[in-house]
């Protein structure tokens, strides 16, 4: 756990892969195509079931239908809204249901430590491809051990509604308190998101670690906010409420929710504050006593191949970031306004300039509170104690 | 009954009794054990604490959602059975068989389509920027607030109950016997006074009923205090999503259940003693 919390604060000093690693995926990187294009020549008879533990959009099939058709198999989903559901999906279905599951980051020490997760082989995964700050990914490793692969990623930070909202305003958190938008300002409906980020407005760099008077304050400054609150949003809602223009701010979500929002000419944007943003991270890990290791694996470095990561990024579900640099370079050749919409250009300002200038924290769990004392202040709060 | 024809007819009896058996009584044992059980890691623990009843009992947001909740599904009860009774008196007693037969088959038509899409086509109506206020606008009138309030939860209930309520009101009224009607009305009593000293109590049943099951409907539901109602404050269905969110606490899930269905048990009882209760 020190480790993890170690990593976590310094998420910019990790070395990139040992060269005994590095070289080692340079060798296996043409074994594992061989051993792809075998799993595609030997799959000709009956389709095989691929089974996967995701949000919403990751098996469908602008994201699935090319490697269905090259793997002769049927991914097959069991989706989910966040990661607790997430946990007690795992947690209560025997070893085997699920050959993939795709986790938030902060998730995957838990699902390590409980035993769900497979050892995966780093040579098998084209990390070398990654930009170094993604390689060494916080919680993905114990010690030298991999349990995940980082797919994709995006910044939590305001999401407002650009024709009632200035993005002046919108650069600091402060805005949700301005009186011109009182009813207006609407929660993503998970504690994580939103305390994370009045975390960051109430001064706290790291906002997930705090001591006892933090988390105090933490709580004095959210419920300052509460009489702004329009209510408290699942992911329909949401996007409903930002569609219709019932909710002009909204805590605890970002470009997931306006990229989309966005791409049908919703007036809709988001932007990381000032204060900072939060990053989550989505990641896939195999799940133990898969009796598809094979399939699993190459799914993997399916979605985590260049070809893959621009499938990834431009998700009709939700639009993300991807860790790959050369999925960057090809989302530019393939689609550059994408590229520049989402920040992820090679030249000038990107996305990893905010990450690199430390403006983005992960988004992780409580680090000195349990779960359950930052979820029973949500509901607290949701009731308007 | 005699014991031969309770023997012939066992048989009969044990198809309902197996169902309730399997689909509800043992469900609702086990919903009521796991509320002693615990978590550890994400996992339920076979145990026998009363910590998640202590927990759950002991908080005020619990209570606030409990209160919250029996108002709103009280004031569901009262609006849904305002609401369909001129309807239903109108089936009952002033059209044609056939034409009741007709309405009684179009009020099962809303079940046809999903309550969850017909909750999110209100918010067209109810938002800000809503058909609703577009219209108040047109008559000079300011917008008002529906969505996420409590009166939106509202328009949901009423939403969901109202076809049962006014099919429940109409069976009921259809039974009363028309000579007593007629007796009122030869007897020189106003429409008014027939109302309220013939036909409401010869058909209190099926109005008692009907808001019964409007205020079960209404008290269990999530989908209207969510998606119109903006979750806030939140009700009992609201807090068990939360408190399963919360570190995988089925237990004290199954503790909100608990006093919920131990809630609608006794707003049923007295709710059928008051239908059928005789008068002194």
């Amino acid at each position: 756990m020190k480790d993890e919390e170690k990593t976590l604060q310094s998420p910019f000093r990790r070395r990139f892969l040992q060269g005994g690693g590095a070289l080692a995926v340079g060798s296996a990187l043409p074994l594992s195509m061989m051993s792809s294009t075998s799993l595609a020549q030997a799959a000709t008879g009956q389709p095989r079931t691929l089974t996967i533990l995701a949000w919403y959009g990751h098996a469908e099939p602008d994201i699935v239908a090319e490697f269905e058709a090259k793997y002769n198999c049927k991914v097959k989903p069991k989706y989910y809204t966040g990661g607790d559901n997430m946990l007690a999906l795992v947690s209560q279905s025997p070893a085997g249901t699920y050959d993939l599951i795709l986790s938030d980051a902060e998730y995957v020490p838990q699902l390590r430590k409980a035993g769900y997760l497979e050892r995966l082989e780093a040579k098998d995964y084209a990390f070398d491809d990654y930009f170094p700050e993604f390689q060494r990914f916080p919680g993905h490793w114990d010690g030298n051990d991999l349990y995940a692969v980082m797919v994709r990623f995006g910044f939590l930070g305001v999401a407002y509604n650009t024709d009632a909202v200035p993005e002046s305003k919108a650069r600091s958190y402060k805005v949700y308190w301005d009186s011109a938008y009182k009813g207006k300002v609407g929660h993503f409906d998970w504690y994580l998101p939103n305390m994370g980020q009045v975390s960051l407005y109430a001064g706290n760099k790291v906002p997930y670690k705090l001591d006892r008077d933090q988390f105090a304050k933490l709580k004095t400054v959210m419920k300052t906010l509460r009489p702004q609150v329009a209510g408290f949003f699942d992911y329909g809602g949401t996007f409903s409420g930002l569609k219709n223009g019932q909710l002009q701010l909204v805590c605890g979500i970002g470009d997931w929710i306006t990229g989309t929002l966005a791409r049908s000419g919703a007036k809709v944007n988001s932007v990381v504050p000032d204060e900072g943003g939060l990053q989550w991270t989505e990641s896939l890990s195999i799940g133990k006593g898969t009796r598809n290791r094979d399939l699993a694996k190459a799914f993997i470095q399916y979605i985590t191949s260049a070809h893959g990561q621009v499938k990834s990024a431009k998700m009709l579900a939700y639009p993300a970031l991807i860790p790959n640099r050369k999925g960057w370079e090809l989302l530019a050749q393939s689609d550059p306004t994408e590229a520049r919409r989402q920040g992820m250009v090679l030249q000038g300002h990107s996305v990893m300039d905010d990450i690199r200038s430390g403006k983005i924290t992960f988004r992780q769990l409580p680090v000195q509170q349990s779960i359950e004392d930052w979820n029973d202040f949500w509901s607290e709060y949701k009731e308007g104690a | 009954m005699s014991s031969n024809t309770l023997r012939r007819r066992w048989p009969l009896l044990l198809p309902p009794l197996l169902w309730q058996l399997a689909f509800f009584l043992l469900p609702l044992l086990f919903l009521f054990v796991i509320s002693f059980w615990s978590i550890s890691n994400f996992r339920l623990q076979p145990d026998l604490t009363l910590k998640n009843w202590d927990f759950m009992l002991s908080r005020s947001a619990f209570w606030s959602a409990y209160g919250h909740t029996w108002v709103l599904a009280l004031g569901a009860a009262i609006v849904t059975t305002c609401c369909s009774f001129p309807a239903a008196c109108s089936l009952a007693f002033t059209v044609p068989e056939r034409t009741r037969k007709l309405a009684l088959m179009f009020l099962v038509v809303p079940f046809f389509t999903s309550y969850l899409v017909r909750v999110y086509s209100w918010q067209a109506f109810l938002s800000d920027n809503g058909i609703v206020n577009a219209l108040f606008g047109v008559l000079g009138i300011d917008p008002l607030p529906m969505l996420n309030t409590n009166f939106g939860s509202l328009v949901g209930y009423v939403t969901l109950s109202l076809p049962l309520v006014t099919l429940v009101q109409t069976m009921g009224l259809a039974q009363i016997d028309r000579s007593l009607i007629e007796a009122a009305q030869n007897l020189r009593a106003g429409p008014v006074r027939t109302l309220f000293n013939v036909i409401i109590p010869l058909g209190k049943p099926s109005l008692v009923v009907g808001a019964l099951f409007a205020f079960i409907l209404a008290f269990g539901d999530f989908v209207a205090p969510t998606y119109l109602g903006g979750g806030a404050p939140p009700t009992l269905s609201n807090l068990i999503i939360d408190t399963t969110k919360s570190g995988q606490q089925w237990p004290r899930a199954a503790v909100v259940a608990i006093v919920m269905i131990l809630t609608l048990v006794a707003t049923s009882l007295v709710a059928v003693r008051l239908a059928y209760g005789r008068r002194k």
